[in-house]
């Protein structure tokens, strides 16, 4: 019982940080229908940005997640102007080959600058670990799992509440009538990738301090676990992706538990397909209908 | 002088040219009709006005303002708002909801909640079904809604694309009686419809549209009596 309790604390630290990722995913994916493969790349940059700032600048860690969220931010956004807008009005699959290689661009361009090997990321507080009852948790696993509900829960609250966030929403549902009333939607695009961009931000810097150590090329796996995690939730959804980031982490550590740790990826994958085969639409997905 | 003038105006939607030089204006206070069959060009004449499309030539004035190049954004704020056809509503999104998008670019918030005021008292369907989920709506319900959405925006310039299609017999003289008295209100009306003999009989002044020219005008009556547009319109 303790046993599962405590993998049940492992996994969801794990699964908050897939579905911060996750949420990205979905979000743009709702927005211009591309699957943004630079995603999982985003996240690197964040952890990357929040290493330099605690290792040279002693940065806190409120002020380390701040930092890497914002230069995430600004990533996401200059990405959109300059590889995705441009094809604004080409098939999706000429976007979506850039996505693919705006990732390589990213991940051999900071390879290029920072040198390929990992290095252990610079611890931001003092580990403690609370023995309750048997089970135990860190003040860090408490720390990325209350940080990632936070983000969540604001950015709920962004897109159900504010005008902007109800702007996303007519944009995805309908960029024409949007614009008919007055959006600017390549603004409200790029909102979207500022929001989404940040919270793989973040993730960025969580990841950092649950594994301790990073690389450039750190986004590849998680990116697409993540996008694993947005499909399974439904991709578009919001609420869907934070629950198929839960998911996605649950699995994977309940196989690393029960000794198969060498296939935990290739069960996310798994999934993937099982899906795309039988519930292609997502847990929260709904299937769209056409009205005239 | 004219609220709105198109002059010449030439559009391509991809590579067939929709709308041959085509020319009308509208006066302050006026409805006016742009009837055709399908493909004869009307939605994209439209789409051209409020910028959602470029046109290829010609010139689009407002107020004494060249318009042809606004974005459309831009031509909600001069006081242009267009009602989409097929309505168009924003599903997933509340009838509230709906209507906080109509205001997106109005600034005075006690000027909007008066707006919304208006729209219920127009629509009570709308207010008893506030925070329903518009795509629930019935086809009149949403339109009422893309109209009440319209007309969030405060606009001095209605352009109606279509408002009847689709609905029951009893909506579209619903519809038709509202576009009326918004029109009584002091907004001025450009209506686009397939249902010529309604559409010719509540407007001002009516053009005919075919293959993206103009054949006949007149005012309302005149085109509703002239024997062209019987035969082709009403079946002779």
């Amino acid at each position: 019982m303790q046993i599962v309790l405590q993998q049940i604390i492992n996994a969801l630290s794990l699964g908050s940080i897939y579905a911060l990722l996750a949420l990205g995913y979905s979000m743009v994916y709702g927005i211009i229908k591309l699957i943004n493969f630079a995603h999982g790349d985003i996240y690197m940059l964040g952890a990357f940005c929040a290493y330099y700032v605690i290792s040279l600048w002693h940065f806190n860690f409120i002020i380390a997640l701040l930092t890497a969220m914002i230069v995430s931010a600004l990533a996401g956004v200059v990405i959109e102007y300059f590889a995705y807008r441009p094809l604004r009005k080409s098939p999706r699959i000429a976007v979506l080959i850039t996505a693919i290689g705006v990732s390589f661009l990213l991940e051999n361009g900071m390879s290029y600058l920072v040198g390929s090997n990992a290095r252990s990321f610079p611890q931001v507080m003092e580990q403690v670990n609370y023995n309750i009852g048997g089970i135990v948790i860190s003040n860090i696993q408490i720390l990325i799992l209350a940080t990632a509900l936070i983000l969540m829960v604001l950015l709920q609250v962004t897109i159900k509440k504010t005008k902007m966030g109800r702007a996303m929403r007519a944009v995805s549902v309908d960029p024409d009538a949007a614009e008919l009333v007055g959006v600017n939607v390549n603004h409200t695009i790029s909102f979207t990738f500022a929001l989404g961009s940040a919270l793989a931000g973040a993730g960025g810097i969580l990841i950092g301090m649950y594994y301790n150590q990073i690389d450039p090329l750190m986004g590849m796996t998680p990116g697409i676990k993540a996008f694993v995690a947005a499909v399974l939730g439904g991709i578009g959804s919001v609420p869907g992706a934070s629950l198929g980031g839960f998911l996605i982490g649950i699995l994977e550590t309940f196989f690393q538990s029960i000794g198969l740790s060498a296939y935990k990826d290739a069960v996310v994958y798994f999934v993937l397909i099982v899906i795309l085969l039988f519930l292609p639409a997502g847990i929260f997905g709904k299937n769209t209908k056409e009205k005239v | 002088m004219a609220m709105l003038e198109v002059e010449n105006l030439s559009v391509n939607y991809g590579v067939i040219q929709a709308v041959k030089g085509v020319s009308f204006k509208i006066n302050e206070g006026e409805i006016v009709t742009l009837i055709g069959a399908n493909g004869a060009g009307k939605s994209t004449i439209v789409k051209t006005i409020s910028g959602l499309l470029k046109p290829k030539d010609g010139q689009i004035t407002y107020k004494g303002k060249s318009i042809v190049k606004e974005k459309a954004p831009q031509t909600v704020l001069d006081g242009i708002s267009q009602v989409p056809e097929g309505r168009h509503i924003f599903s997933g999104l509340t009838v509230m909801e709906n209507l906080q998008m109509g205001a997106f670019l109005q600034k005075n918030g006690s000027e909007v909640n008066k707006g919304y005021q208006e729209i219920f008292e127009r629509f009570p369907i709308l207010q008893k079904r506030k925070n329903q989920d518009a795509a629930t709506l019935s086809g009149g319900e949403q339109q009422m809604l893309a109209i009440g959405r319209a007309l969030m925006a405060k606009p001095k310039l209605l352009l109606l694309d279509e408002p009847s299609m689709g609905l029951s017999p009893l909506y579209i003289q619903e519809i038709f009686k509202i576009i009326k008295e918004l029109n009584k209100k002091g907004t001025t009306i450009l209506l686009i419809e397939q249902n010529a003999k309604q559409a010719l009989s509540i407007a001002d002044r009516g053009y005919v549209l075919a293959t993206g020219k103009i054949e006949l005008t007149g005012t309302g009556q005149e085109l509703l009596a002239n024997p062209e547009v019987q035969k082709v319109y009403f079946g002779g």
